[in-house]
């Protein structure tokens, strides 16, 4: 027992910069803090869900330097002086929603809300590469994300919506 | 679960990498991380230290030529994926790599790192081998080059030593005469799949098939392929020399029974997908040879 305490207090710490959002944070965590972990926990960003923590459902997927990723998949470590963007980027500057945060909302895009902040980032880059994508690109989109209540009909239509909620603010 | 506790290098020159491996037995090298994370997780995997190689800018690069395709260990499958001039001296590596997880998953998973982590369901250790491809692993002890056929000793077990890093790995380009086509079935689009069949199909200047090999994945120990060209003596399609071929494959390989598809079923899924590749890859093999014509 004594000898297992110590071992966790000798764990190495390493000194981490993230920007998150704009701001810049410091943390200093274990190699083996996951990016979902360190949001959550020791930045205070709980909007980033963890479902599977191995890949699979897609809740915690951020944008890394813009790409979307799973932040269960990424060290913490692996990520210093990286970019980040977690669901809470995604409101507008004045505190209000974003297109696809909008269009969710308008379409009925989620019940539960635990697997919207995936889908939420996702469909953000998604529609940055495909700003009017086809119900299938729509589809094609977010097949790498589970959603347990809506049946995707709704995120679906949510993702079009989204689209054209874009590109009613920025006319061509 | 969470990881164990290891501890981190991240080097930034590969000479400083393959050092700590040296020293090292028990470390292990993260590339994209999008199957060695989960293993960690799930405490499948606990090295006493990780090695990651995101930060060796030389390991970064894609090269094609009219010999072939080049790439480093950090070419993640997005960018192989959409690099135009790769693309262009062999196709299937970007038909390949769409069937290769979701997009999310190939922003980050390397194509090496998923050729060197063996699996026989993932799509390009398969790839590598129909393609007749070489891996290049260096060591703190030198640089040897292994030949696809080389590489695939167990399930999830490559060749590759403790202290050697890949570096990076190369396809022949593609015949002039020579068609390609990888189609699978899975349950949903991005997950891996109860079978895939990959094809290269070689006609004569008649447009008869002169050639036709084809890979497997997911009903193997490890990735496959079975020479099909005696199915089609007489240089056609017909419905005959289809099922010849068909009938060629199902005999070589041996699937297993697990919760997403019984054996017969995945059997079932080669035969069918060897039609439907061979046919894809020979109409592809005649488009090109006309392309080059013209
Ligand atoms: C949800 C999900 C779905 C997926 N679906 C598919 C699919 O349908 N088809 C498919 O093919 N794959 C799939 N994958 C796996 C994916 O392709 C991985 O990217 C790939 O298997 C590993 O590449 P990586 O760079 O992430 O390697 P890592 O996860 O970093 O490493 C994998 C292993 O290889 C070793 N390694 C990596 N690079 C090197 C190197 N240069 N030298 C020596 N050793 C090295 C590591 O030590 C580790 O043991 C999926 C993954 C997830 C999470
Ligand atoms: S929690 Fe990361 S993909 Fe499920
Ligand atoms: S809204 Fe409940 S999981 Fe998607």
């Amino acid at each position: 027992m004594t000898e297992q305490t110590t071992e966790a207090v000798a764990e190495e710490l390493h000194d981490v910069r993230l920007t998150v959002n704009g701001a810049s944070y410091d943390v200093r965590v274990p190699a083996r803090r996951l990016l979902s972990d360190a949001l959550r926990h020791d930045i205070g960003l709980t909007g980033t869900h963890v479902g599977c923590e191995h890949g699979v459902c897609g809740a915690c997927t951020i944008l890394l330097d813009g790409a979307p990723t799973r932040s269960c998949l990424l060290l913490t470590v692996s990520a210093d002086g990286r970019e980040v963007t977690t669901v809470e980027g995604l409101t507008e500057r004045d505190g209000s929603l974003g297109p696809v945060q909008q269009a969710f909302k308008d379409c009925h895009g989620l019940q539960c809300g635990f697997c919207t902040p995936g889908f939420l980032t996702t469909i953000t880059a998604g529609l940055r590469d495909n700003p009017d994508p086809s119900e299938a690109e729509a589809r094609d989109m977010i097949g790498g994300n589970l959603c347990r209540c809506t049946g995707y009909a709704n995120i679906v239509a949510a993702v079009l919506r989204a689209a054209e909620l874009g590109a009613e603010a920025e006319p061509a | 679960m969470k990881p164990a506790p290891f501890s981190y290098l991240r080097p930034t020159t590969l000479a400083e990498a393959l050092a700590a491996y040296a020293d090292n037995a028990d470390a292990k090298v993260l590339a994209g991380g999008q199957s060695l994370v989960p293993l960690l997780s799930m405490r499948l995997a606990a090295p006493d230290m990780l090695i990651d190689i995101n930060r060796i800018a030389e390991l970064d690069f894609v090269r094609a030529d009219e010999n072939g395709v080049t790439f480093g260990a950090l070419a993640r499958h997005a960018v192989l994926e959409k690099d135009e001039t790769a693309r262009r001296a062999q196709p299937l590596l970007s038909k390949a790599l769409r069937l290769v997880a979701h997009p999310t998953i190939r922003n980050q998973g390397t194509t090496l790192g998923s050729i060197v982590h063996a699996d026989a369901a993932a799509e390009m250790p398969m790839v590598l081998v129909l393609l007749g491809g070489t891996v290049t692993a260096e060591s703190a002890r030198g640089s040897r080059t292994i030949s696809a056929g080389d590489l695939y000793v167990g399930p999830l077990e490559s060749s590759l030593e403790s202290g050697e890093i890949a570096t990076q790995a190369w396809v022949p380009a593609l015949a002039a005469d020579t068609g390609t086509a990888i189609d699978e079935v899975s349950r949903r689009h991005g997950d891996y799949a109860l079978c895939g069949v990959a094809a290269l199909v070689g006609v004569g200047q008649d447009g008869a098939v002169r050639s036709a090999r084809a890979g497997y994945l997911s009903v193997t120990e490890t990735p496959a392929t079975v020479d099909l060209s005696e199915a089609f003596g007489d240089g056609t399609l017909s419905p005959a020399n289809l099922a010849a071929a068909a009938d060629i494959a199902m005999a070589a390989i041996d699937p297993e029974t697990d919760i997403h598809a019984t054996a017969d079923y995945r059997r079932h899924l080669a035969g069918v997908l060897t039609r439907r590749v061979i046919a894809a890859a020979h109409g592809d093999a005649l488009a090109r040879t006309k392309g080059v014509a013209a």
